[in-house]
């Protein structure tokens, strides 16, 4: 263990200072201290193939072709403007509803086209949930309503006393409940940036999704809030499928299994340059632009 | 060269001194225009205060007007008129206003938000009068006669384009990224709106309404001649119906004394009106978390 961890240190340490002194770059633990490969055939959530994302003319990510796996923590990194956020926006198909953005290739999840012309978008974003870099709760609206606010706009009529097991539930999920069970009809903005964060994870976790998309989550966050999000996200992977882009290396070493690295090439369109697990990309990275990226060497 | 024990920050040539004065001058100058604008506007308000306040009794606001030359007589029919018609404009202007901006800012078209933004515009400065001729034209002639109806009609084509622009400038300052948030909760792109956009933005949106209530409120030109006015007290919005600036309109210019006492006192009461419902939109709609 201690060998692994000296030899990420040796690799992450020459410009990456960033991250806490008590938490150097080392990987999560569990398959670490096993040090088992992971089975290359494990059951497969997204399967994105040849995905291309477009802002008006210009191509912003550029045939991507990658197989997410179930219950697992994907992580997405590569340097500012490579498309990692692009990408992401793809998968539950938010990259339409930003001006000019359109997409072609095949997003498939559980083998179903979510582009396909019968999918509605509104039906793949309740399977799949996105939290965003700026925690941005409902500001009309209480800590409990924000939980079941996508619960509750996607319905009618909802049973009341439901509607509260599922508020304690999500809460809980998210970590979150201990420190807002008193103050659930305070507005949703007095909490602290990390709590807000966890409501929004809450909010989407109320949902009831399969994946979870997380869009650089704890840029806007101090290093306290930032640790917990990221215990979080380990927690979470026991029920759901995360993909996190970060542009923070240490934390994508630390929370994920599986990581994607991806860079802008000539025509500045975002290519996938290397996927694999994550203890094997950061340690003994098949590429060499993969090597140069996450020993500091650019980016 | 200074002297040893002169600051080097002390600077005084005539440079640094003219400008000193230039600032001075500059100064003095706005808040003079300051000042004029607030001298005018509270002159105004007191004289109206003045003149108005001191005519106001309850039979003022409960009774109808008396024969001409007759002392005494209210409001009454015109106080009622008004708020009917006022009402009833701005049911018909709200949701066409606010849906219009709605469709604007959450439907960004070029060509076609450009144009309807642009004919907002025109219509804001378009004379009111010109607006009363309109709805003469469109509503009054084919109904056959004088109408509160009408004067809704008017008074709302007044209210819209205030509505459009200040809605749109509402919605546009809802941050993106709660849409987003809400569309990717899966929440479809109406409930979107209509929980989410819309309430964030409810105290700019009523701010807006109230702002062109208060404008519909004193126009008198398109008054006119769509609901002409009426001595008795009409709730029939088919009729012909006083309003509160014809009233002060036909008192002022009347022969009578006590009639231009009595416009005062009817400008006392509009300008009231007007004055407390921007206070109540300030303090009393608040939002639920507002601090």
């Amino acid at each position: 263990m201690n060998k692994r961890d000296d030899q990420v240190n040796n690799e992450g340490t020459a410009t990456e200072e960033r991250s806490l002194p008590h938490r150097r770059v080392h990987l999560h633990s569990e398959h670490q201290q096993q040090g088992e490969q992971k089975p290359a055939d494990m059951p497969i959530s997204i399967s994105i193939q040849g995905l291309n994302a477009y802002y008006g003319k210009f191509r912003a990510v550029k045939n991507i072709t990658l197989d997410i796996k179930a219950k697992q923590v994907t992580s997405v990194i590569g340097p500012s403007g490579c498309g990692k956020s692009t990408m992401l926006r793809c998968l539950n198909r938010m990259h339409e509803e930003t001006q000019n953005g359109r997409t072609d290739g095949k997003v498939l999840l559980d083998d179903e086209d979510i582009y396909d012309k019968r999918v509605d978008p509104v039906a793949v974003r309740r399977k799949i949930g996105m939290v965003f870099q700026k925690p941005n709760p409902f500001p009309t609206m209480s800590v409990f309503d924000n939980v079941v606010a996508g619960f509750k706009l996607n319905r009618f009529w909802v049973n009341k006393s439901e509607l509260a097991d599922r508020v304690e539930l999500a809460l809980k999920q998210a970590s979150l409940w201990d420190e807002v069970k008193d103050k659930l009809n305070q507005s949703g903005m007095a909490l602290s940036g990390g709590q807000q964060q966890r409501l929004c994870i809450a909010r989407t976790l109320a949902v009831e999704p399969e994946v979870v998309l997380m869009d650089e989550p704890c840029s806007a966050l101090d290093p306290v809030a930032t640790l917990k999000i990221e215990d979080l996200i380990r927690q979470l992977t026991s029920k759901y499928t995360i993909v996190i882009v970060t542009h923070n290396m240490q934390q994508a070493a630390r929370v994920s299994d599986w990581t994607t690295f991806l860079l802008m090439g000539d025509d500045r369109a975002g290519e996938l340059i290397e996927y694999g697990e994550t203890k094997q990309l950061f340690t003994n990275p098949k590429d060499e632009r993969t090597e140069a990226y996450i020993t500091g060497r650019f980016g | 060269m200074a002297t040893a024990t002169q600051s080097k920050l002390h600077v005084t040539d005539l440079h640094f001194r003219r400008r000193k004065i230039a600032d001075r001058l500059a100064f003095i100058a706005l808040s003079a225009c300051a000042g004029i604008t607030v001298f005018m506007l509270l002159i105004i308000l007191s004289y109206i205060f003045y003149k108005g306040a001191t005519q106001i009794d309850w039979n003022f606001l409960t009774a109808l007007p008396k024969p001409a030359g007759e002392p005494g007589g209210g409001i009454r029919n015109a106080l009622i008129g008004s708020v009917i018609i006022v009402a009833l404009a701005s049911l018909m202007a709200m949701p066409i206003g606010i849906g219009t901006a709605i469709f604007l800012n959450e439907f960004p078209s070029f060509w076609v938000g450009r144009a309807i933004r642009f004919l907002a515009d025109v219509l804001t400065a378009v004379p009111s009068i010109v607006v009363g001729l309109a709805v003469y034209t469109l509503v009054v002639r084919p109904m056959g006669s004088f109408s509160g109806f009408s004067g809704s009609v008017a008074y709302a084509f007044i209210m819209i384009p205030i509505i459009i622009i200040t809605a749109q400038e509402a919605l546009r300052l809802v941050p993106s990224n709660l849409r987003e948030a809400s569309l990717a909760l899966g929440v479809p792109r109406w409930r979107t709106i209509l929980m989410i956009v819309l309430p964030v933005s409810s105290r700019a949106l009523l701010t807006g309404l109230i702002l062109a209530v208060a404008r519909a409120l004193g126009e008198t030109a398109p008054m006119l001649f769509t609901s002409f006015g009426n001595a008795f007290g009409n709730v029939n919005i088919s009729k012909p119906t006083a309003t509160v600036p014809v009233v002060i309109y036909r008192y002022a210019t009347g022969p009578y004394d006590d009639w231009h006492s009595q416009a005062w006192a009817a400008a006392f009461i509009l300008v009231g009106v007007i004055l407390l419902a921007s206070i109540i939109t300030r303090f009393v709609i608040r939002s639920k978390f507002d601090e």
